[in-house]
């Protein structure tokens, strides 16, 4: 079964055509990843797979689960964390876990959940501080623990390591291999390519609301002839 | 360049969303401008009186002088029943009877008695003061009654002189006879009906509104609202949740609000008037419907709350977007503070049905008149409200337009270059 099927998505915001036919499929397992300048789409893409935006044509399946009829089944399986996402400032980055937590499970899978959350996040002795206390990078921590805690079938990351310094990226990334060891499906997006490259299995690379080529970074390399996904990016486009 | 400054900060602070509550304010102002204007209108206008006149003496023909100049007669007779059914049909304020041996009584060094069947229709702050016009009419008849009393006899008792009639008062207020109290009177113990219920809901209606709105701009402003949307939980759930957490807020807020305010307005009351006295009380089944109109009204408001704060941007634009609701709940305020329902000309009356939260200002003082058409019909209307208003937020939440906004405004700033986040 494939976690996410994309087929000939096209999506407007009124007369403007933010996503012009695009098609791709995320594998059980597997780290998918789009990468692309600002304003190719990205951001959308993951808005529509992550229940948020309407279809305007094309199909989006999760785990056979079509959007949007099945939105609410959609929505039992994933775990999205937006680039710019904040949590409630009154309360502490503990009882956020909480709060979260609360909608997928009670009793053991709730306490499991919320430890895991804790131990993602790391914030220590911080964790029962106010969130309106915390910096970008600690704000980041835990939502990135609130977002894997849960243990989703797919984990829809928008810049995932945005905000962080080098050591927590690097733990954020192992976090998210972990994941999908424990059998998870992941399509995130990035501006980063060489993180793209160092954590997805496959790539696609989306340009002015088109996927301009897709496959593994090491496929991408040798089809454009490049030293690295960024070149093969600039090469793609042109 | 102070120019340029100049020209920025106005555009920048000139917007829809400050201009709006100026605007508001002053319509408001306008509407109680409007209401006041009238009052003034009513206190120049002679009252609409009928005389029965079962005395035929010296004074009572005074007394029928000085009313007939100084008020419009639509009935001098001396029928009671028939001048009351007369003052009734012709929207008359009161019925003076002046009894037989009237005169007489005078002479013998009593006070003649009259008797008042005043017609009241409204117990709005405003309703009664037509017949506190007629009111005034029984202090011109004594003046006169007075002065002829000093120019015939030297020695007549100096009380007499000085109030030479008494009054016999029965108010008639929508099917309830009320013995003993004027208008005016009947009002004043009406007071916290009048003004506390309008208030107490007003208050409710605003604190918990602000609380709903702000709620929505938080979410957008904290970004908290796209992982909100993602969570396995309904979108009605999210809607109804909202509206129930911040009712709990409102309520809590208008009742600190009210602790004050009811010590404040327990000054203008007549403490030693008891309205159950007057068959004016509300039992057990009217204050429960008092509750559900209190609690349909403000789910209502919330929900009507809701939606408009789907248009917040921000926690600052939420701020703008609650005067809308603020406007209808001093809009229903005031009018029922001064106006009663039946009072009011047929278009307000046809607005003020519409705004959910006039009916439970209006609760007690209709329940007290028995009036269970227009509390129930008004529980209807507001249970009928808030199932559309939440469907629309619904509606709202499960389209793009909670993360989208404004489509066009974002495809121009797409425009300029890499700032159009898709």
């Amino acid at each position: 079964m494939k976690a996410v099927e994309v087929k000939e998505l096209v999506k407007d915001y009124g007369n403007f055509r933010a996503i012009k036919g695009i098609s791709f499929e995320v594998s059980e397992g597997e780290i998918f990843g789009l990468i692309g300048p600002n304003g190719a789409g990205k951001t959308t893409a993951l808005r529509v797979v992550a229940t948020l935006l309407q279809i305007t044509s094309g199909s989006v399946t999760v785990f056979d689960y079509e959007l949007p009829k099945e939105a609410g089944e959609v929505r039992k399986i994933i775990s999205y964390l937006p680039e710019e996402a904040g949590a409630y400032k009154n309360l502490t980055g503990k009882e956020y876990l909480n709060f979260i937590a609360k909608f997928f499970g009670e009793g053991e899978k709730f306490q499991s959940m919320v430890q895991r959350g804790l131990e993602i996040a790391n914030l220590g002795e911080r964790i029962n501080d106010k969130v309106d206390t915390y910096s970008k990078g600690m704000t980041r921590l835990l939502l990135v623990g609130r977002a894997l805690m849960v243990n989703p079938r797919l984990a829809i990351l928008d810049e995932p390591t945005s905000g962080l310094d080098v050591v927590n990226a690097q733990e954020v990334r192992r976090i998210i291999n972990s994941s999908v060891e424990a059998g998870a499906a992941v399509l995130l997006s990035s501006h980063n390519m060489l993180e793209v490259e160092l954590l997805c299995h496959r790539i696609a690379l989306i340009n002015d609301g088109k996927i301009v080529a897709s496959g593994t970074a090491a496929e991408l390399k040798k089809e454009y002839d490049a030293g690295n996904i960024e070149e093969a990016f600039v090469k793609a486009i042109k | 360049m102070i120019g340029n400054i100049i020209k920025k900060e106005f555009k920048e602070l000139f917007t829809l969303s400050t201009l709006l509550p100026i605007v508001v304010v002053a319509l408001v102002f306008g509407f109680v401008g409007q209401m006041v204007g009238n009052v003034g209108e009513t206190i120049e206008e002679k009252p609409v009186i009928g005389i029965a006149d079962m005395d035929g003496g010296d004074f009572s023909d005074i007394a029928m002088s000085v009313l007939i100049e100084k008020a419009e007669v639509i009935y001098d007779g001396s029928d009671a029943e028939e001048g009351l059914k007369e003052v009734r049909e012709e929207n008359g304020v009161a019925l003076l009877v002046i009894p037989e041996n009237f005169s007489q009584n005078i002479y013998a060094n009593h006070p003649g008695e009259i008797e008042i069947y005043w017609i009241m229709r409204g117990a709005g702050m405003l309703d009664s003061v037509s017949s506190g016009v007629a009111e005034g009419l029984i202090q011109s008849v004594n003046q006169e009654i007075s002065k002829e009393l000093i120019q015939q006899d030297n020695s007549l008792d100096p009380a007499l002189v000085l109030a030479p009639t008494t009054r016999i008062e029965t108010t008639f207020f929508k099917g309830k006879k009320v013995e003993g109290l004027s208008p005016s009177q009947l009002s004043s113990m009406l007071i916290s009906q009048s003004v506390v219920m309008p208030v107490v809901v007003m208050m409710l209606i605003i604190m918990a509104g602000v609380a709903v709105i702000s709620s929505m701009g938080l979410e957008k402003e904290n970004k908290t609202l796209e992982t909100l949307l993602t969570l396995p939980v309904r979108r009605s759930h999210i809607v109804i949740g909202k509206v129930v957490g911040s009712a709990l807020v409102g309520v809590l807020m208008a009742a600190i609000y009210m602790i004050g305010f009811l010590y404040y307005m327990r000054s203008f009351q007549i403490s030693d008037i008891n309205l159950a006295d007057f068959g004016l009380t509300l039992g057990m089944q009217d204050y429960l419907l008092v509750g559900i109109s209190l609690f349909a009204a403000l789910l209502a408001g919330l929900s009507l709350c809701i939606v408009l704060g789907t248009f917040a941007k921000n926690y600052r634009s939420a701020q703008a977007l609650i005067f809308p609701i603020t406007a209808l709940a001093m809009i229903s305020s005031f009018t029922i503070m001064f106006k009663d329902f039946d009072t009011i000309p047929a278009v307000l009356r046809v607005l003020l049905f519409a705004i959910p939260f006039s009916h439970p200002m209006m609760a007690v003082r209709a329940l007290m008149l028995d009036n269970y058409p227009l509390v129930i019909g008004g529980i209807a209307y507001a249970a009928v409200f808030t199932v559309i208003m939440i469907a629309v937020a619904v509606r709202i939440f499960n389209s793009d337009r909670l993360l989208t906004g404004s489509v066009q405004k974002r495809v121009g700033l797409g425009k300029l270059g890499w700032g159009f986040r898709r």
